[in-house]
């Protein structure tokens, strides 16, 4: 079953469905977590970091921007509207990636926390990663050509995250404690990004993207790899302490976010911008 | 190699030696024999364009989550991006200046936070509205580029190839910023009022981004140094005539009003007339007396406080290696 455009894939109703769902949550996790890397211009351990961070979470608003243009193709409304007017119980993404960097704002007394920022970015882009390679062969050919492009760019950040996270839990006591930290909070989340939502079924089941269950066994290896190295194991399963993002359930971090990110468009979104 | 055979050489023989390269249009590069009055004028110049920089990445940081469409979040988050970049590569130039005299970027960070490093006149005022990203970067962009573009140029190899650079990477900014600009300006009646209402705001931070025309205005002023030693070479007020000269027509065919009702263009001076900004103010401001130079300090300087555990933990596994 391959589905070569939108038009073909109207045609088949569960489809349509399950593929909205599926685009939803990517551009979801991805808007958030760009959204929370480009609040930390200007605030990064050094110059360097500041340019490479910003790189890379402009890559990441960059993809979330595709996902969002293939669900305006699907007829769900023009890509800016989606991202900026719909209402917080009607976001997808996962509760870890809409957090907080830390207490303050992004431009009043940030206390934001580097090993939490580097735990998050890393255990996502593997999750990301996995997923993109699944998604190489989803039956949506539109999705599996975007997931060519984006790969590309994913291996430059995995690289980064993974050099900051082996620098970090090998370095001075003080970084390892505020890494495990870190690691214990972001594991006790990750279950949210890690789910394919009520809709996952269907998802696999079209052929869109493989189940949660396969991907998730990657994901565990892939992360377990690079905890067996640093010597650290997180205890059980990651889970979702903080509620699971993909059936609407949502923060005041979000709410407050989306109120930021829609600021100046909600003033008059008949306007151009 | 320049060096070698200057090496027996009596510093006025040394100092006139370079005088003659100055002369002769002649790069210096980071090894070469300078005086040292020519590179104190170097780490005043590039440390402070540097922090400029950086910190001139914070008032638009401001905007970046906020900019009102998805194009538009992604153009301002590879502005900001470029920023920092341009601050990066800037900081290494001066590093590499600095390195004779024992000091390195920490000093440079701690001379920004005690304030003793000043950062451009323009990075200390607010930017409440969406209308004020689109000036800075339309308007503050562009007469940065009016500065660089003369430092093309400049005597010093290392700097001058960094401006190369960020000069073609700030005519892209300047043109993501008109663009906000035209939006708004041919938008409804709301968007019109709120640029008219930054342009009016940042009129006067714009005429001062020059510096003051001569230095009765707020005393020392370095200018002369510069140009004798071709780190720069125009005034001040060539630049700000130069701004006048390829702004006000443009500002006015979008049907901008110039908050200045006697600035107009003296035929038989061949110059623009117009009115001085308070030059008091900017000498308050360029001191750390702006409107947001605390809070914008404090951002700097408390994150930098807050991530030290991590320059930490890197200077231990440096140490290891
Ligand atoms: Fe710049
Ligand atoms: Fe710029």
């Amino acid at each position: 079953m391959t589905f070569e455009n939108a038009e073909t894939l109207s045609q088949n109703k569960e489809a349509l469905s399950a593929c909205k769902a599926l685009l939803y949550q990517l551009a979801d996790d991805d808007f958030l977590l760009a959204y929370r890397g480009s609040e930390w211009l200007g605030l990064a351990p050094h110059i360097e970091e500041d340019v490479a961070f910003s790189s890379i979470s402009q890559d990441t608003m960059g993809h979330a921007v595709m996902f969002y243009q293939l669900l305006e193709e699907l007829g769900e409304g023009e890509a800016d509207r989606i991202s900026h007017l719909r209402t917080p119980a009607e976001f997808r993404n996962a509760i870890l990636l809409e957090m907080k960097n830390g207490e303050g704002s992004y431009v009043e007394k940030p206390d934001y926390d580097w090993a939490f920022a580097v735990v998050r970015n890393l255990f996502y882009d593997y999750a990301k990663m996995i997923r993109l390679q699944s998604l190489k062969s989803s039956s949506y050919e539109p999705l599996a050509h975007m997931a060519r492009r984006i790969i590309s760019e994913e291996y430059y950040h995995l690289m980064h995250w993974e050099m900051w996270f082996r620098q970090l839990m090998t370095s001075t006591p003080e970084a390892r404690e505020r890494m495990e930290q870190a690691i214990r909070r972001v594991w006790s989340d990750f279950g949210g990004v890690l789910t394919t939502g009520p809709e996952g079924k269907q998802i696999a089941a079209a052929g869109l993207m493989e189940s949660e269950e396969v991907l998730t066994e990657r994901w565990i290896q892939k992360v377990s790899a690079i905890l067996n190295e640093t010597g650290f194991q997180p205890e059980g399963e990651p889970g979702m302490k903080s509620g699971n993002g993909r059936t609407g359930e949502h923060t005041e971090d979000l709410t407050e976010a989306l109120a930021i990110l829609s600021e100046v468009y909600r003033k008059d979104p008949a306007a151009q911008w | 190699m320049v060096l070698e055979l200057t090496r027996d050489l009596s510093y006025e023989e040394k100092y006139e030696r370079f005088m003659e390269r100055i002369e002769a249009g002649e790069r210096i590069e980071a090894d070469d024999w300078m005086p040292d009055d020519y590179r104190e004028a170097l780490i005043r110049l590039i440390s402070m364009h540097a922090v400029s920089e950086i910190m001139g990445a914070l008032p638009e940081k401001e905007w970046t989550p906020k900019a009102p469409t998805l194009h538009r979040k992604l153009a301002i988050m590879a502005k900001v991006q470029d920023e920092m970049g341009h601050g990066q590569l800037l900081l290494r130039v001066a590093e590499d200046l600095m390195k004779p005299l024992g000091k390195n970027r920490e000093d440079i960070m701690q001379d920004l936070f005690s304030g003793r490093l000043k950062f451009h006149n323009v990075f200390h005022m607010k930017a409440p509205t969406w209308g004020d990203a689109g000036i800075i970067a339309w308007l503050v962009d562009g007469a940065a580029i009016i500065t660089q573009s003369m430092s093309l140029n400049s005597s010093y190899g290392p700097y001058a190839r960094a401006l190369q650079r960020i000069c073609a990477e700030e005519v892209f900014h300047a043109q993501h910023g008109e663009s906000i600009i035209l939006a708004l300006a041919e938008g409804t009646e709301e968007q019109r009022s709120m640029l008219q209402k930054s342009l009016t705001e940042w009129w006067p931070a714009l005429l001062m981004f020059f510096g003051p025309k001569s230095k009765e205005n707020v005393g020392k002023s370095h200018v002369n140094k510069n140009i004798k030693y071709k780190i720069r070479t125009k005034t001040n007020e060539d630049l700000r005539q130069e701004f006048f000269n390829k702004y006000i027509p443009r500002i006015k065919s979008i049907g901008l009003e110039i908050p200045d009702k006697t600035i107009h263009f003296d035929e038989e001076k061949g110059e623009w007339v117009y009115e001085q900004p308070d030059w008091n103010e900017f000498k308050k401001i360029v001191t750390g007396h702006g409107p947001m130079s605390e809070q914008r300090l404090s951002l700097r300087r408390d994150s930098y406080q807050n991530t030290r555990w991590v320059r930490d933990a890197l200077a231990s596994r440096g140490k290891e290696a």
